[in-house]
């Protein structure tokens, strides 16, 4: 199963913990099982949230994959001018 | 200088994983005329202000002259009765909003009972005139209670200030600071205690910027047109119409198919052009008074009420080794953006050290409400403030260690592998190759003349994709028509031309590039975030490809033969293969010809989420020269050194380089949002609020690298942002060296340059 990184403002929502395990094979999958797994941080991803997948950092592919070696990291989305 | 000095990119070892496939360009890299120069300087171009309507009456809207003010009262009986007003609204006119997006935005484009910044607007009017419009405006009698205000960051983050808005703090953010503070993020890796610990020299400074505006010429401009079965036509100028349909629609109650937005031509936008300040109530008054409405922002108002950048206040604290190696890195950065919630110190936290490869680094940040208008994205929104703090800390090591301040940068560059402060692990990018571009340029191994001081700084922007769609039509006699959703503000057009000419292997000029209505094509993401050139240049590429699929698959019925032994080469379908047949090639002009007998019009689309957009980096070196006697600053030499990834058309990314730069001498040296005593702006026009005009500006050197993206077909990186994240550090450094005090505080107007000197006694 993937890890997710979990960093500083998001760990409130995940006991402070920096790393959390979750099922899941996709994007979404991934985002589901942390929202089901952590529901404080539910909220935070309905509000739009993004994952850096392997480097590559993915907005809002919910089939974007995820394999268990996944670097995975939990951003906030993002904005630019 | 341009491509041609830059040492040869290995492209093999650019691992051509994903997307990117390297090939050898026929039109890409080429400068072509752009495709809108001609209709732009005759005037025959549409900005937002050009457009007309039968029956159009004239928009305006009455502002508040307080920073913050209870409306005890508000009649508007008299305007209404005054005879050429045809409609007039406040924002009980606004239905319930759908979302946070439409009450935010909507909150900030009309007060409902308090207003929070000076210019906010309580009402407005449509007359068959403009002066009878304006006349309305007087007779709107307001009543106001004025209340305490607050527009400092410094100020509104200490418990005790003056509370914008009740109710707006956010749980995650730590005791000790005001309810003002709507937000917070951090992040960071390591111990960064130990890594201080291990420091030869630890230095700690505390920076402060001033909110600054895009300074896009054209002002907003829209004319809206509702009619009585609630379905309407927008035109305004936009970086993004799709988000002004939304939006709008939003505010407004609407469907959004009931709403078609057509982006003009665009006069600058900068990120400030990505919402909406006057759309909602055009619309608005054109459905009270049954006729076209169009409001045409002041420069004033542009000033007052639409979204100029955060103003910031950062501390940075950073340790090194006397090698250069640094130990530890941490920042605090506090961002106001006005009455209203953003996400612009998110960026800011994030990219801070996002140029470093570090053990140990913490970077934090909050966001602070004032009595200011709701800030508005500004090229690469919160990264220049941050970077600004981290690279003159990284300045001052550099001068106190005795060190070069590119080879310190280079000890500590990231590179493919680094585990980014803000968290992923970076692919293939090119920032050593900068610095290594950089130290090996004639400008850095320049002598410097009596007076004159250099000043180097790093930066860096994520870029983005996000929801992309083009079509592309072949036209009977082999032209091609190609449709994309995003208004051309960098010169999209000519890189789509450009991008769908080398695919299909026809010649630029056999390419015409439109702008499509939010009505005619499927939803495109605002233009921000540099990501036009890449995510809709991939769209078209893959729109280009499935053209040339069906092409091959007409050839292929034609001949008889299976579809899989027909390729496109150089704009001819040509059999292959030992099997294929000898065929003569047929060109595009021949199917596209032949194309309603063999099957109907030939259309390439594609649709997509683009994701893979790869970050940027940039490095700057800038030279310069301080009158002691008057404070003033002379840029002297001024080069950009930018990864693009690959220049689709080099005039334009030389010209993205070259005006990020310019308005980031412009944030550096003068520009600065001056609030009174009052709370109110005290320079809301370009006579006080100074730009820096092309005789404030040396010749802007440019020197593009091209480490190819994996995520883009052709290898193409955003450029639109990233070139205004260095000047600020660049330029604060040069002139640190230069008068020998260390500057902390922008805008450095010559008044604030002569204090400086001044208190070395």
């Amino acid at each position: 199963m993937p890890v997710v990184q979990i960093f500083g403002s998001f760990r409130a929502f995940t006991d402070g913990r920096a790393e959390v395990t979750v099922k899941g094979t996709t994007f979404k999958q991934v985002l589901d099982a942390l929202a089901h797994d952590w529901p404080a941080l539910a909220p935070v991803i309905d509000e739009g949230v993004s994952l850096a997948i392997d480097g590559r950092m993915i907005k809002d592919s919910w089939f974007e994959p995820v394999r268990e070696d996944s670097e995975v990291v939990l951003m906030p989305q993002m904005q630019g001018g | 200088m341009s491509l041609d000095n830059v040492p040869e990119h290995d492209e093999d070892a650019a691992a051509p994983a994903g997307e990117y496939r390297p090939r050898d360009f026929k039109v890409v890299g080429t400068r072509p005329l752009r495709p809108d120069g001609i209709d732009k300087v005759t005037g025959k171009a549409m900005y937002g202000a050009d457009f007309y309507a039968p029956g159009m009456l004239v928009g305006k809207m009455l502002r508040s002259p307080h920073a913050h003010a209870r409306i005890v009262r508000l009649d508007t009986s008299k305007a209404t009765a005054l005879p050429g007003v045809k409609a007039v609204m406040t924002a009980a006119d606004f239905p319930a909003p759908r979302n946070i997006e439409a009450k935010d935005v909507g909150h900030h484009i009309m007060a409902h009972d308090q207003v929070l910044y000076d210019g906010h607007a309580v009402a407005a009017v449509a007359a068959t005139s403009e002066a009878v419009a304006k006349q309305a405006l007087k007779l709107i009698d307001v009543e106001y209670e004025v209340l305490p205000h607050v527009v400092d960051v410094d100020e509104a983050v200490k418990p005790g200030a003056v509370i914008v808005r009740e109710g707006q703090r956010n749980k995650k953010v730590p005791d000790g600071y005001s309810d003002n503070c709507s937000g917070w993020y951090e992040c960071g890796h390591g111990d960064v205690e130990a890594g201080f610990a291990k420091a030869d020299l630890i230095v700690e400074r505390s920076f402060k910027t001033a909110s600054t505006h895009q300074g896009y010429i054209e002002p907003h401009a829209c004319l809206a047109s509702m009619g009585p079965d609630g379905r309407a036509d927008l035109w305004c100028c936009t970086q993004g119409h799709y988000g002004v349909r939304r939006m709008c629609a939003g505010i407004l109650g609407m469907e959004q198919s009931q709403l078609r937005v057509t982006a003009s031509e665009i006069g600058g936008g900068f990120g400030g052009k990505t919402t909406v300040f006057i759309e909602p109530v055009a619309l608005k008054l054109s459905e009270k008074a049954g006729r076209p409405v169009k409001i045409v922002m002041s420069r004033e108002e542009v000033f007052r009420a639409t979204g100029p950048t955060t103003s910031s206040s950062t501390d940075v604290k950073i340790g090194m080794t006397r090698d250069g190696k640094i130990t530890a890195a941490t920042a605090m950065c506090r961002y106001e953006g006005g009455a209203w919630d953003n996400w612009t110190v998110n960026m800011g936290v994030q990219s801070a050290f996002a140029s470093y490869d570090l053990e140990a680094v913490k970077s934090q940040g909050v966001n602070v409400l004032t009595n200011r208008p709701k800030q508005a994205a500004y090229r690469a929104p919160g990264t220049p403030q941050a970077t600004y703090a981290v690279e003159s800390v990284m300045d001052e090591l550099c001068q106190k260690l005795e060190l070069d301040p590119i080879d310190t940068r280079l000890k500590n560059a990231a590179r493919e592998g680094t585990k980014a402060a803000y968290g992923p692990t970076y692919a293939k990018i090119g920032l050593v190759e900068l610095l290594e571009a950089a130290k090996a340029h004639p400008h850095y191994s320049a002598p410097l003349e009596p007076g004159v001081s250099r000043g180097v700084s790093n930066g860096f922007w994520f870029n983005f994709g996000g929801e992309t769609c083009v079509s592309l039509a072949l036209n009977f006699d082999g032209t091609i028509t190609l449709i994309e959703g995003n208004p051309d503000i960098g010169g999209s057009r000519a890189a789509m031309t450009m991008m769908a000419a080398e695919e299909l292997g026809v010649a630029y000029e056999k390419v015409r590039t439109l702008v499509a209505d939010t009505a005619s094509l499927g939803h495109n993401e605002t233009t921000h975030g540099s990501r036009v050139t890449f995510a809709v240049g991939l769209a078209t590429i893959k729109a280009a490809r499935a053209a040339k699929a069906e092409m091959c698959r007409r050839a292929a019925k034609f001949w008889g033969i299976d579809p899989d032994a027909v390729e496109w080469v150089d704009g001819c379908a040509r059999a292959t293969g030992h099997n294929a047949g000898d065929f003569e090639p047929m060109p595009i002009e021949k199917i596209a010809k032949d194309s309603p007998s063999t099957g109907g019009p030939i259309v390439g689309h594609h649709e997509v989420t683009a994701e893979g957009a790869g970050v940027s980096f940039g490095v700057h070196l800038v030279d310069l020269k301080v009158d002691p006697e008057t404070g003033f600053t002379e840029v002297v030499r001024y080069t950009v050194f930018q990864d693009a990834g690959k220049a689709i058309h080099p005039s334009y990314v030389e010209g993205q380089l070259q005006g990020g730069a310019a308005q980031g001498i412009g944030w550096a040296l003068n520009e600065g949002y001056i609030y009174g005593a009052d709370g109110c702006l005290q320079n809301p026009g370009f006579l006080d609020y100074r730009v820096p005009v092309a005789s404030d500006l040396p010749r802007i050197d440019t020197v593009i690298l091209e480490i190819p993206n994996p995520g883009h077909p052709y290898g193409v990186r955003g450029v639109g942002e990233t070139g205004i994240v260095p000047p600020l550090a660049a330029i604060t450094n040069a002139v640190s060296r230069n008068i020998g005090v260390r500057m902390n505080a922008l805008p450095m107007s010559p008044p604030a340059i002569r204090a400086a000197i001044k208190s070395k006694g």
